[in-house]
């Protein structure tokens, strides 16, 4: 099913499975994953920012890892499996880092959002209770120029705490931006 | 497997992707985004998405995408190089050809397809190219005037200029009463105008709805589980999901389940939803929801469903199936029959014809993630749509925000709350994702709300002179599933009677009849033109037995101004004996009337219509139209916001026009956001031709406080006081000093840098108290009525029955016409659908309830080769309750339109047919028996008796 196939000079084509979702695609092949998603798929939720892997907000999980899509060749990932921002809600309910960083104030204007999510989900799913220098570490690649990052922090922290399944709620500390 | 397409379009090369099944047309939408070229009905039949392939023009529905491999592709979007527009474009706008614009790019490029080839066509040449373009809204007058225009801009040549007389009351006013193009056209002839099915959301997947096979049944069981399973699927929705509300039009009557709870009630009830990733995957799911019904007896035909015994779609609820039943009785008719010298009655049957807007209905909807949800859709009236939901969702007003992009034409189809609307919210929720749904072409028939088929007996006594003594009317409205608009409907069938004429005694007996066939509801005219085609077939009977001039007979009994009519309605301005000698003249009446040689004929219509309701079909408290004006604060500019939907009829342009007039300043400084319910103001939109009166009024009082700002801050910058002070043309002048001036954005700007912004707001409310105090009073009532004449010439075919029209002259009343352009717009293009629903247009049923003709090529539509030259007037008039003086036109110039043509046949063969459409099989009949004919009804076999008796009176 995967098997890639090319014109010469023309268009390459692959196969994704894009938010579990089957998808045949055909586009120029020097084409980024990022500009693919963005512009043959519609899914614009994953963003440009610098183009130079520098940013983050790029950030995809392929086959369940972060990659940077604005570094990653579409070509190169056919037959894989692409999680975007999009992805992350089941139906109506939101992925509960969706929740925390709504509720806790980590996102402000919200376009390193996106990749922040992702790469914290990756980071849950690997470590289900990272200490904050292992947040730190794993979202260290990307940037934030609005928060500061000590609520994305928090947010990572707390919806940490809840798919453990405790009942945790932000600490008055957390809400007020104290430590 | 998708394959590779490389194909060329519009100058640049594209490779893409493709399903091997998917349509040209779908790769240039949903891949290239090129959504200018428009999906209307799938089949080939309505050219909207004609577009060029190697030069020839092909519709791109019926061309598989593959098939365009290597090909040059030109759409509307490659028609005009950069920002301009090509002369075909130019010339349309300039015309005012373009309403609602959805069949203008399919225009655009047939007619270029046309030009490339034939540099100088004649006019029958255009016809046949543009034949197999459907337009709904113009008429095809002004399309084929635009092309004939665009050849010569073609050759360097100007077409004449035309001179226009303006009307005595638009005298003194500069913006108000000027033929100006619409704004919004160029966007329109460009293919930049987006319509619902145009917006593509982000991770937006598609819903489709299961449609009862069965025309009456209870639902035993539905299982879901094949369709749940299915890849691609996120969401199946059955009755037991959706809220247990009932909902509808007409609050006394809200009757329909958003998905059906226990019962469906005709073929094509809604019983499921589903959602998923494309619609093809979304029919599949549909195909394997199992659905056990236990089918009951159903029954067809009004009559049949009013006798004791017939099956009942809604157990207790209406007795006999009589949905609504209306007992009006004015005066005393019978002592009015008995002053009579003459008397004479007769049957006649409507049709049931469809509204067929070439937009098919679609709805978008997306929700946030604070409970608040934006539905873009396809309707006549965002805030009745926006206080629908409410309900329906239990949710309040404030988190639900209902969005009118461009709307491709409704006439009715649109005007209330549809499944779409209520379902995409529902499985958008549950989804999480944004959820785009349409009709098809044949989901829009099955949703229905078309014509009410009207079974009438009309009878009318008149004196030796032809004063109307008495008239007696009784009609059956087979209403189909629902009420839909439909209790309006069989009152408005009687209560607009006695607006046209003097009608001293009046008795009305009216039923709208639940059977199980699509619900029916408001229509252009709304229940008003099979009543009118009677009243005006039967007039011209009795002119003729009485030896009296149909004209004449018209003059004699004529509406006149200030007028309280036998059932309490308050006519204000009227011009009807203006319009009548208007046609008279126009049409050189006198010397073609019994002159005209075997087989041609000529015969007279009137009509007259609300210019809005004077009440709301939902209870509201509020204005009916109200408006806001915010001006830049470098007075560049003034956003009129309106609540109020532009469907193609151009009330944009129209509010735009009366509110720079009322603010001192040119149209091109005026721009419009309407139909937005979180940015624009309630207005109840457009139905019941109530925009120009009620919208008007709103937009005016708006501008006019703007104005009174804008004096006040220039009375200083001048030091002139500001009573003395005018506004004109975007200058602020010395009423008795014009000398004495500044620029108006100059004290616009100096009143936002003293005070903060400068905003006006206006609202109207009819006056108070309209209407009688018996029950049903409130139905006809109106700020303002409308007055129109028409005169139409035919040629019938005496080897094939068939008729051509040839001619057609219209007089309209419509107060100050605000925009002539566009009066005539929608004169020319309810002529033409008059013409087509009174020759060519009607829904057929097999036994089963099942529509047969549910389509573009077996439900006949006038093409720009049924449409005739059409001479359209306006009498002078002024309407005291209206903006300007303005009132409606939309509507109202229906209604002439078949008592004219049926008229007319009469004069041309002696054949009588009472029983709509007037096809070549009943004319034939008719020639053959030569003697009044009502030929058995297609379809339902339902029949109209023939009845025809004359009566003399002792």
């Amino acid at each position: 099913m995967a098997s890639r196939r090319r014109k010469p000079a023309g268009k390459a084509q692959i196969s994704l499975v894009v938010n579990g979702e089957p998808t045949e695609v055909a586009f120029s092949p020097h084409k980024t994953l990022l500009e693919v998603l963005r512009e043959d798929l519609g899914l614009t939720g994953t963003k440009h920012g610098c183009e130079l892997g520098e940013c983050g907000t790029c950030t995809v999980l392929l086959d369940g890892q972060p990659v940077l899509s604005c570094l990653a060749l579409a070509l190169a990932c056919d037959g894989k499996r692409v999680e975007t921002v999009e992805g992350m809600a089941r139906g109506a309910v939101l992925h509960p880092l969706q929740e925390t960083f709504a509720d806790l104030g980590a996102a402000q204007c919200g376009y390193c959002t996106p990749g922040f999510l992702l790469v914290a989900k990756a980071l849950l799913e690997e470590n289900p209770s990272p200490t904050r220098d292992q947040i730190k570490q794993a979202l260290a690649g990307n940037l934030c120029r609005c928060t500061g990052y000590l609520k994305i922090y928090e947010a990572v922290e707390l919806a940490a705490a809840r798919m453990q399944g405790e009942e945790a709620e932000a600490k008055e500390e957390t809400l007020y931006g104290r430590r | 497997m998708k394959q590779i397409l490389d194909l060329t379009v519009n100058g640049r090369p594209y490779e893409v992707a493709v399903r091997p099944g998917a349509m040209l047309l779908d790769v240039l939408r949903d891949e290239l985004q090129l959504t200018g070229t428009k999906r209307g009905c799938e089949l080939g039949d309505c050219g909207a998405c004609t577009v060029l392939v190697d030069g020839r023009a092909v519709n791109s529905c019926l061309m598989l995408a593959l098939e365009a491999q290597g090909r040059q592709v030109t759409t509307v979007e490659g028609v005009a190089s950069g920002n301009g527009l090509h002369p075909i474009q130019q010339a349309l706008v300039e015309a005012g050809a373009i309403q609602c614009g959805f069949c203008t790019p399919g225009m655009v490029v047939r007619a270029k397809a046309l030009v490339d080839a034939n540099p100088q066509p004649t006019d029958d040449e255009i016809r046949a190219a543009l034949s197999g373009n459907l337009c709904r809204c113009t008429g095809y007058a002004k399309i084929i005037e635009a092309v004939k225009s665009a050849a010569l801009y073609l050759q360097a040549k100007q077409p004449a200029k035309l001179q226009f007389a303006t009307q005595r009351s638009a005298a003194h006013l500069s913006i108000v009463g000027k033929r100006l193009p619409k704004p919004d056209a160029p966007a329109k002839a460009t293919g930049r105008a987006t319509y619902t099915d145009d917006i593509a959301l982000p991770n937006m997947i598609y819903g489709k709805l299961l449609l009862s096979p069965v025309p009456h049944a209870n639902i035993k069981s539905i299982d879901t589980s094949k369709a749940e399973a299915l890849a691609g699927v996120h969401v199946v929705m059955t009755g037991a999901d959706v809220p247990d509300l009932t909902y509808g039009t007409s609050p006394a009557r809200y009757d329909e389940n958003v998905l059906a709870k226990d019962k469906v009630r005709y073929v094509g009830d809604v019983v499921a939803a589903v959602a998923a990733v494309d619609e093809e995957t979304c029919y599949k799911a549909l195909s394997l929801i199992d659905v056990e019904y236990e089918e009951l007896p159903a029954v067809f035909d009004a009559h049949s469903a009013m006798k004791e015994g017939a099956p009942r779609l809604f157990d207790q609820k209406y007795e006999n199936n009589i949905n609504t039943r209306v007992d009006h009785h004015f005066g005393d008719v019978e002592k009015g029959f008995a002053e009579a010298d003459y008397v004479r009655e007769a049957t006649f049957v409507g049709n049931r014809a469809y509204q067929n807007p070439i937009e098919p209905h679609c709805a978008i909807a997306e929700w946030d993630t604070h409970g608040k949800v934006t539905l873009y859709t396809s309707t006549q009236v965002v805030h009745y749509v926006h206080h629908q939901l409410s309900r329906v969702l239990g949710m309040p007003l404030g988190n639900i925000r209902v969005i009118m992009h461009h709307t491709g034409g409704g006439f009715g189809s649109k005007a209330a709350t549809n499944p779409l609307e209520i379902i995409s919210i529902l499985l958008s929720k549950k989804a999480g994702r944004p959820v785009k749904m349409r009709f098809s072409r044949a989901e829009m028939y099955l949703y229905g709300r078309g014509r009410h088929k009207q079974h009438i007996e009309l009878k009318i006594g008149v004196k030796k002179d032809g004063t109307i003594t008495a008239v007696k009317h009784k009609a059956v409205l087979e209403g189909g599933a629902y009420s839909s608009f439909g209790v309006v409907t069989v009152y408005y069938a009687g209560s607009m009677i006695p607006t046209l004429y003097k009608i001293p005694n009046y008795k009305y007996d009216g039923y709208r009849v639940n059977t199980n066939l699509p619900p029916c509801g408001a229509m252009r005219g709304h229940g008003c033109p099979h009543p009118r085609f009677a009243f005006e077939s039967l007039l011209s009977m009795i002119a003729e037995d009485i030896g009296m001039d149909p004209i004449d007979i018209r003059l004699k009994n004529a509406m006149e101004p200030e007028t309280r009519t036998c059932n309490d309605l308050d006519i204000h301005s009227c011009e009807f004996k203006a319009c009548l000698e208007q046609v008279r003249e126009a049409s050189g009446w006198d010397k073609k009337k019994g002159k005209l040689p075997p087989g041609r004929g000529i015969g007279i219509g009137c009509g007259g219509f609300v210019s809005g309701a004077g009440y709301p079909i939902y209870r509201s408290q509020f204005p009916h139209s109200n408006a806001m004006i915010k001006i830049e604060e470098d007075g560049s500019k003034a956003v009129l916001f309106t609540g109020e939907a532009d469907i193609g009829q151009g009330s944009n342009t129209v509010l735009a026009q009366m509110a720079a007039e009322a603010m001192g300043i040119t149209l091109d400084r005026v721009d419009v956001v309407s139909a937005d319910s979180d940015t624009t103001p309630l207005g109840f939109g457009a139905y019941s031709s109530r925009v120009t009166l009620m919208g008007g009024n709103a937009a005016k009082m708006a501008g006019e406080e703007v104005k009174k700002q804008v004096l006040h801050a220039a009375a200083k910058l001048l030091e002139i006081p500001e009573e003395k002070l005018d506004a004109r043309a975007n200058q602020v002048f010395a009423k008795d000093q014009p000398e004495k001036s500044i620029p108006w954005n100059e004290a616009a700007t100096a009143f936002f840098a003293e005070n903060g912004p400068l905003v006006g707001k206006g609202h109207y409310s009819p006056p108070k108290g309209l209407g009688g105090k018996y029950k049903g009073a409130a139905v006809g009532t109106s700020p303002a009525y409308s007055f129109s004449a028409a005169v139409c010439e035919v040629e019938v075919d005496m080897e094939t029955g068939k008729v051509k029209v040839l001619n057609f002259w219209d007089a309209h009343d419509c107060g100050t016409a605000i925009n002539p352009l566009a009066v005539e717009g929608q004169v020319q293009g309810a002529v033409v659908m008059g013409l087509s629903e009174t020759l060519l247009e009607n829904e057929v049923f097999d036994s089963s309830g099942t529509i047969v003709n549910a389509d573009l090529h077996n439900y006949l539509m006038a093409t720009s080769m049924d449409s005739p030259i059409i001479d359209c007037s306006l009498v002078d008039s002024y309407e005291p309750e209206g903006p300007f003086g303005a009132k409606e036109v939309g509507e109202g110039a229906t209604l002439p339109v078949l008592g004219a043509i049926a008229n007319a046949v009469a004069d041309a063969v002696g054949v009588r047919i009472q029983d709509l459409p007037i096809t070549p099989e009943k004319v034939l009949n008719g020639l053959k028996s030569r003697g009044p004919t009502l030929a058995a009804n297609s379809g339902q076999g339902t029949h109209g008796r023939s009845r025809v008796s004359s009566t003399p009176a002792s």
